[in-house]
């Protein structure tokens, strides 16, 4: 079926009083960036509803990208016809012959905005109905649990049809709860983590460590691609690719085996401190569940926290493993996470670290660093990348191999 | 030439032997190296499996390369026999199945394994009631061929999956070696199937290599083990250059999949209406919707197979005897046997399978040479 527009109905919004304006401008911007290369859509924000006019693009591909983009409760391909009754009834028959396989009970559900028409909600719903009861006799009416509702909207500029709802992401749009960082090492919990605070309306930038030579290229290919797999949910993503060498390497010099990893932990948040203060993000996202790992324990996180007076929000950190890979199969970067590349937090890692690290004497060496002067080391060179949605850094042939194959 | 023998192996096209050569040459890293010139070949391993995939409409992690057909059923049968021995050690199938089939379900029962033989009708058809009746509480697979390789039958693989609907923890097992590329990709992933077997060979990707589609979730233990490859179910360096070209192989079938069996049917009406006059000539693979559009058996009454395919080859025609792997042997086509064909008919039976290659130019030649073989065949019928 050739729709005319997506009728897109919002999600917890509606109920946000005064900052309705706000959240429906953001929602329309968001939506308006994931479909930027399809010039021919228009799309309209309205106080109720968000039109989107497809003029000629292809529905499956608009409907796939909506999918994803959280504040929307759900969403109705629709067709314009005519102001006629004739118009009406001709198009809502063909959807109903389209659908008739998994159909035997329907509805009619009219909704007149443009009080000038000379039919009305009810007339319309009973006639249709009438209609359409004519036209396929094995179907009923059933007002209360139908099959399939046939909705009418009847528009100053014309009359829409539709007949489907598909669910939309929920949650809300992103931007609206304002900028957060996100720790993204490349493992399943911090996509996951990011994806949450996503969810939640927070605009993530990812900071990413990378230590050459002791992590790859790859490594750093690999988080920059999961950042594109969470750029689907919002565009784009801006990705700050911090140098943590000479840091990993001081810290193995000058720190017992035993607090290795929380002073490093203490430095990668420190780090992300400075950077959220610079770029105005308000909070710190990590991939953190409580008690995974060594680092992972309370009195770890309280050990590592101690640097900062940010709020760490820990989106997964009550979730088990599983449900943790269930979300990361659900948005697709489970098997990129997967991938056996050493990051920045495996490479230095211990044999046996600290599960119960105590916090005065993780102070006490790190005062044998230069703290000051490593992370001014380590912001000066931070790189800056702005991802896109769904843009990979792994294959970098992936062309090439197009064509061979 | 003339080649209608296309079920038994297809030419490797010029392009897929060109991506064979091209990855042979440039891209010979092993997939599993850490480095990047490694890494290279694991991206176009990752992609070609990301390709067929997206070609058949499933998932990457659904696909599993093997080296060909045969491995792809041993595979199937006894990975389930060995995986799910502790819940039942009963397995159904066809008595129509190719013996990479039929002889992996004997090796089975000779270990203790129970195999009931769903019997077929004239057509070579199974009926979903003996599948009914033949499932039990210890039952776990049935393997179902989608097309007969000696006569073309197309199994009621739908119906098969209805059954199944009510047991979903018997595996469900396809055959579709003859069926890739043949309209009826819809009967195959019909929503309830486990594993398919493919063999790259049947629609021109370079032989030794093939692919086992695996449901997300079903569980299979491996018969190769080693290195882990495979998602550790089948081990072994992966064949990169034949993988690559049989993705490409399976692109170029499905791009002009529709106008093929157009032309495949087209043949092959051609040449069944044209013989099927003829007083000796008995057909087995009907002009019907049951049957696919690529192979013609037949048999002329009172002549040996291998007579009429020496015959047909004096004319530069090649067909072969009901199938490659039992025609050196001289038996009787074990399709044919099945289906109740006395042994005086099913041993003069021979195989015309079609290409999308083949025209109606040869098909109108067969004709000719028929005709002309008919004559000589009457001195000895």
């Amino acid at each position: 079926m050739q729709y005319s527009e997506i009728m897109v109905r919002y999600g917890e919004l509606s109920t946000k009083g005064k900052n309705r304006k706000s959240f429906i401008d953001r929602l329309g911007s968001n939506v308006r960036k994931v479909l930027h290369d399809l010039p021919e859509v228009k799309i309209q924000a309205n106080r109720d509803r968000l039109h989107v006019s497809l003029n000629g693009a292809d529905s499956d591909q608009v409907v796939d990208r909506l999918k994803l983009v959280f504040g929307i409760q759900n969403f109705s391909p629709s067709v314009k016809v005519d102001r006629t009754f004739e118009a009406t009834a001709e198009m809502a028959a063909q959807m109903v012959k389209e659908q008739l396989g998994t159909t035997k009970t329907f509805k009619v559900n009219t909704r007149r905005s443009d009080h000038q028409f000379p039919i009305d909600t009810n007339e319309m719903n009973t006639r249709l109905g009438e209609y359409l009861l004519e036209a396929f006799p094995e179907l009923s009416v059933d007002v209360h649990q139908p099959d399939l509702v046939v909705r009418v909207e009847i528009r100053a500029n014309g009359i829409f049809l539709s007949s489907q709802t598909i669910q939309g992401a929920g949650g809300l749009p992103v931007g609206t709860s304002g900028k957060g960082m996100l720790m993204l090492s490349g493992g399943i919990d911090s996509p996951v983590a990011g994806y949450l605070g996503m969810k939640r309306g927070v605009s993530m930038e990812m900071v990413h460590f990378f230590s050459p030579p002791y992590t790859s290229e790859q490594a750093l290919a690999k988080a920059q691609e999961l950042t594109g797999k969470l750029a689907r949910y919002s565009g784009t993503i801006q990705f700050l690719q911090v140098p943590f060498t000479e840091i990993q390497e001081t810290v193995k010099e000058k720190v017992p085996e035993g607090y290795l990893m929380t002073v490093q932990r203490r430095m990668m948040l420190r780090l992300t401190a400075a950077l959220a203060l610079k770029r105005h993000g308000l909070a710190i996202f990590n991939g953190e569940s409580l008690g995974q790992v060594a680092s992972q324990t309370m009195e770890s996180m309280l050990a590592i926290n101690d640097v900062t007076t940010l709020p760490i929000l820990r989106p997964v950190v009550s979730l088990d493993k599983t449900e943790i890979i269930k979300i990361a199969e659900d948005i697709d970067t489970y098997q990129l996470s997967i991938l056996p590349f050493e990051d920045c937090c495996t490479i230095f890692a211990p044999p046996s670290p600290k599960t119960k690290p105590n916090l005065e004497r993780a102070r006490v060496y790190e005062s044998r660093l230069d703290v000051e002067g490593l992370m001014q080391r380590a912001l000066d060179g931070v790189k800056i990348v702005e991802v896109h949605a769904g843009e990979e850094f792994l294959n970098q042939e992936a062309d090439a191999f197009a064509e061979l194959l | 030439m003339i080649y209608f023998d296309n079920s038994a192996t297809t030419q490797v096209l010029p392009e897929v032997l060109q991506t064979y050569q091209t990855v042979s040459e440039k891209i010979w890293g092993n997939p599993s190296s850490l480095h990047n010139f490694g890494e290279s070949a694991w991206h176009l391993l990752e992609q070609s499996r990301a390709q067929i995939a997206s070609l058949l409409g499933v998932l990457p992690s659904e696909i599993l390369f093997t080296s060909g057909g045969t491995e792809g059923d041993n595979w199937v049968v006894k990975g389930t026999a060995i995986e799910k021995r502790s819940f039942g050690k009963h397995l159904i199938t066809t008595a129509v199945e190719h013996p990479a089939i039929h002889n992996s379900m004997e090796q089975l029962e000779q270990l203790g394994f129970d195999v009931t033989y769903l019997p077929v009708d004239e057509n070579g058809r199974i009926s979903v009631e003996d599948l009914k009746a033949a499932l039990r509480a210890d039952t776990i697979l049935v393997s179902v061929m989608a097309v007969n390789n000696e006569i073309g039958t197309i199994q009621p693989l739908k119906e098969v999956a209805e059954v199944l609907k009510d047991y979903p923890k018997v595996h469900y097992h396809i055959d579709a070696v003859q069926g890739i590329g043949k309209g009826i990709q819809s009967l195959i992933f019909n929503g309830r199937v486990d594993f398919v077997t493919f063999s790259g060979h049947k629609f021109h990707a370079p032989r030794g290599m093939g692919f086992i589609y695996k449901k997300q979730g079903r569980k299979i233990a491996p018969l190769l083990t080693g290195g882990g490859q495979e998602r550790n179910l089948r081990s072994g360096t992966e064949n990169l250059p034949a993988i690559a070209a049989m993705a490409k192989a399976l692109r170029v079938l499905l791009d002009k999949e529709a106008q093929s069996i157009k032309v495949e049917r087209q043949i092959k009406q051609t040449i069944l209406h044209h013989i099927e006059q003829f007083e000796n000539v008995t057909i087995f693979s009907k002009d019907s919707a049951l049957f696919a559009p690529h192979i013609l058996c037949f048999a002329i009454e009172g002549v040996r197979g291998e007579t009429i395919v020496h015959a047909f080859e004096q004319h530069g025609i090649y067909i072969s005897t009901t199938s490659a792997c039992s025609s050196k042997k001289h038996l009787a086509s074990s399709t044919l046997t099945a289906m109740g064909v006395p042994e005086a008919v099913s041993t003069s039976a021979v195989r015309v399978s079609l290409g999308d290659q083949n025209t109606f130019e040869e098909a109108a030649e067969f004709n000719d040479v028929f005709d002309t073989l008919y004559q000589e065949f009457k001195k000895i019928m």
